[in-house]
């Protein structure tokens, strides 16, 4: 059975360490912030907050208290908030350990597509660009297949990109790849998933 | 007024704040990250109506922020190799390519604060402050909206988040305050 949304949000949730500063994005990424456990992680949030707090409990939002998503959120005792340029400057800056994000497209060499398909589908980058030009490791959680069955795991993206070979790692409903010289190379299997099945959802060059 | 430049994150949503000018069709340009959960905003793009540039949200920070200093350009990573990076200048530094972004000098800025002193000294609130501080700083004439206007002397000149030099008019109004996506968590069973 390939990963179902949670399975995905858990698997990248294995990424983090101790210490880490990490920027999580909207939809699957979200989730994994129910599986980091005991580790000591901070999380940013770019509309100007580090340490992002739990949904808060019904009658406690907070209109000032919101997340790069818009949702209510709440603080904790290390909560530090700041404007835009300054949230952004730390991100530019490379001071953010990792940050995790969905995907449209993706390819073999690191080049990801989230952000616009032309003529139909336009909500703009938000922080996307900024973010995988400049924190230190980009981790993309997303389906390996369109709803239409057709690999989102390509030799070359079609859709505008967010970044060009900014991509380090791909965690899929089928498994594991990291983006490596000359292709991808996978790291792990769904459980239940084989070899072949990836490959078979894969058009991107898979290298040993 | 129309033919109204407006550099902003996003056009408020469908009725309310800036999607109250796109309704009248004062814009003619955005500058902005994101278009999403506006149907207007779309629409006009989508149709030709309005003109978008669409701005990485790091990009478009900086560049407020830039103006207010008085710094016309800076050059960064972000969207180096993407449409973002059309038309502008390529430079590398150590190796690494960047390119060429604008500053902007906005001939008003309107910004929402939580408080303010008599003398224009704001203070934000938890992330309401976004994209606040930098769009006061890059507009000729900046009108703050706020919440309270306390007496000067009463805010806590280590705690100013934006020093009133930037500021040239107070509003002190009753608003609405909406939330867009309301999130809630469920209180354990005891």
């Amino acid at each position: 059975m390939p990963w179902d949304r949670n399975q995905m949000a858990a698997r990248a949730a294995e990424e983090l360490q101790d210490g880490m500063y990490v920027n999580l994005g909207i939809g699957i990424p979200t989730l994994v912030a129910n599986y980091v456990g005991d580790k000591d992680i901070t999380l940013q949030s770019e509309n100007g907050m580090l340490g992002m707090g739990p949904f808060p409990f019904e009658g406690e939002e907070d209109p000032d208290l919101i997340n790069a998503g818009k949702q209510t959120i709440t603080e904790l005792k290390r909560t530090a908030y700041f404007d835009s340029a300054t949230s952004f400057g730390m991100i530019r800056g490379g001071k953010i350990a990792a940050a995790i994000l969905g995907a449209m497209e993706v390819d073999e060499k690191g080049d990801l597509a989230n952000w616009m398909i032309p003529g139909k589908l336009v909500k703009g980058m938000g922080g996307a660009m900024d973010l995988v030009a400049g924190v230190g490791r980009v981790i993309v959680v997303m389906d390996h297949t369109n709803k239409h069955g057709e690999s989102k795991v390509l030799r070359e993206c079609s859709l505008p990109l967010t970044g060009k070979g900014v991509v380090d790692r791909i965690i899929s409903n089928l498994g594991v790849l990291d983006v490596v010289p000359g292709g991808l190379r996978i790291v792990e299997l769904a459980e239940g998933v084989s070899e072949a099945e990836l490959r078979a959802a894969t058009e991107a060059t898979i290298v040993d | 007024m129309k033919d109204i430049t407006v550099a902003s994150n996003n056009c408020g949503v469908d009725g309310f704040g800036l999607g109250k000018l796109l309704d009248t069709k004062q814009i003619r340009k955005m500058m902005s990250s994101y278009v999403g959960e506006n149907a207007e905003f779309m629409r006009q793009y989508l149709s030709g109506e309005l003109e978008l540039e669409f701005n990485p949200q790091g990009t478009l920070a900086e560049r407020m922020r830039a103006g207010g200093c008085g710094i016309p350009g800076f050059y960064t990573r972000t969207g180096v190799g993407t449409v973002i990076a059309e038309g502008k200048e390529v430079k590398t530094f150590d190796g690494q390519d960047y390119i060429l972004e604008r500053g902007i000098f906005a001939d008003l800025s309107i910004v929402k604060a939580w408080k303010a002193d008599e003398t224009g000294n704001l203070v934000f609130r938890k992330t309401a402050r976004n994209f606040n501080p930098p769009a006061a700083m890059c507009g000729k004439v900046c009108v703050v909206e706020v919440e309270e206007i306390v007496p000067t002397g009463s805010l806590d000149p280590d705690h100013i988040h934006l020093p009133g030099i930037y500021v040239h008019r107070i509003i002190q109004g009753a608003h609405e305050k909406r939330i867009e996506q309301r999130t809630v968590r469920k209180r354990e069973e005891a």
